[in-house]
């Protein structure tokens, strides 16, 4: 639909993906840095969407490795979820520089 | 210009301006709220390349699923009004010059490959062809990852109602 050279939407994704990583390096709250994470995994995901369809047309390889993605990242989150609330309950924060009883 | 490309550009900046709003903000619901449209924008760039199906699922598993769960957990475990602390300076000079290097560098060995767009080859994206795939083995076919991630959702649904269980005081 769109004919824009493919390095501007590649731009896109790695400029989100950095995005990502500076908020998971820099926030400390762990349910901002699962954000982050989403952001990162969805900049994967246009990645590969822009290789399928604009250097590979034809092929659906980009397409089912995003599907894929997706659906980790939904059970990934789930579970990081679940284990947040467990630690919720038991330190009473989800700051992750306030959670150090197994630090040596 | 056509009316595609602007609204290309406009979807794009708006993903990266949500996108550092996500990770900038001081305010844990606003943050939650800044990802919910830039996930948005996403489905609109997938949709924008060709690949409705993708869109859709974008918006169903990640803005109906992911971003309801978070909002939930910060429900569950923030207080209302609470501002973020900043974040270190040593800390995020630190982040800062790790990103702003990595993203040199890939930017310049994209610019160093500068790949070439391939119209000429291009045909809609079928359900017909994704459902095929999905479900045929062989060459182009993925029925074994789909299982495997299938078998991978149910344990991830176990493990997180046996991690998040509520075990009685004795």
């Amino acid at each position: 639909m769109i004919s824009v050279p493919v390095t501007h939407i590649l731009f896109v994704s790695f400029a989100l993906f950095f995005i990502g990583a500076y908020g998971f390096f820099t926030r400390r709250n762990m349910i901002t840095m699962l954000m982050a994470v989403e952001l990162m995994l969805n900049a994967v995901n246009i990645n590969f969407i822009a290789f399928n369809r604009y250097l590979y047309p034809g092929q659906l390889e980009g397409l089912f490795f995003s599907i894929f993605i997706i659906t980790i990242a939904a059970a990934e989150a789930a579970v990081a979820i679940a284990i947040i609330i467990n630690i919720y309950r038991r330190f009473k924060t989800i700051d992750s520089d306030d959670i150090d009883s197994l630090k040596f | 210009m056509t009316i595609a490309n602007f609204i290309f550009y406009l979807v794009s900046s708006m993903i990266l301006v949500f996108g550092v709003l996500t990770i900038s903000t001081r305010q844990l619901f606003r943050s939650a709220i800044y990802l919910l449209f830039s996930l948005i924008n996403v489905a609109a760039l997938f949709f924008l390349m060709d690949n409705e199906f993708l869109a859709a699922v974008q918006v169903v598993v990640y803005v109906g699923g992911i971003i309801v769960l978070i909002l939930f957990s910060l429900f569950l475990t923030q207080q209302a009004g609470l501002k973020l602390p900043l974040p270190g300076l040593g800390r995020s000079m630190m982040a800062g010059l790790l990103s702003f290097f990595g993203f040199v560098l890939l930017f310049s060995l994209l610019l160093a490959a500068s790949p070439e767009a391939d119209e000429n080859s291009f045909s809609a994206i079928t359900m017909k062809e994704i459902g095929f795939g999905l479900l045929n083995f062989g060459k182009n076919g993925y029925v074994l990852p789909f299982e495997v991630v299938s078998i991978l959702l149910l344990a991830a649904m176990i493990g997180a109602i046996a991690i998040a269980f509520k075990t009685k005081k004795e």
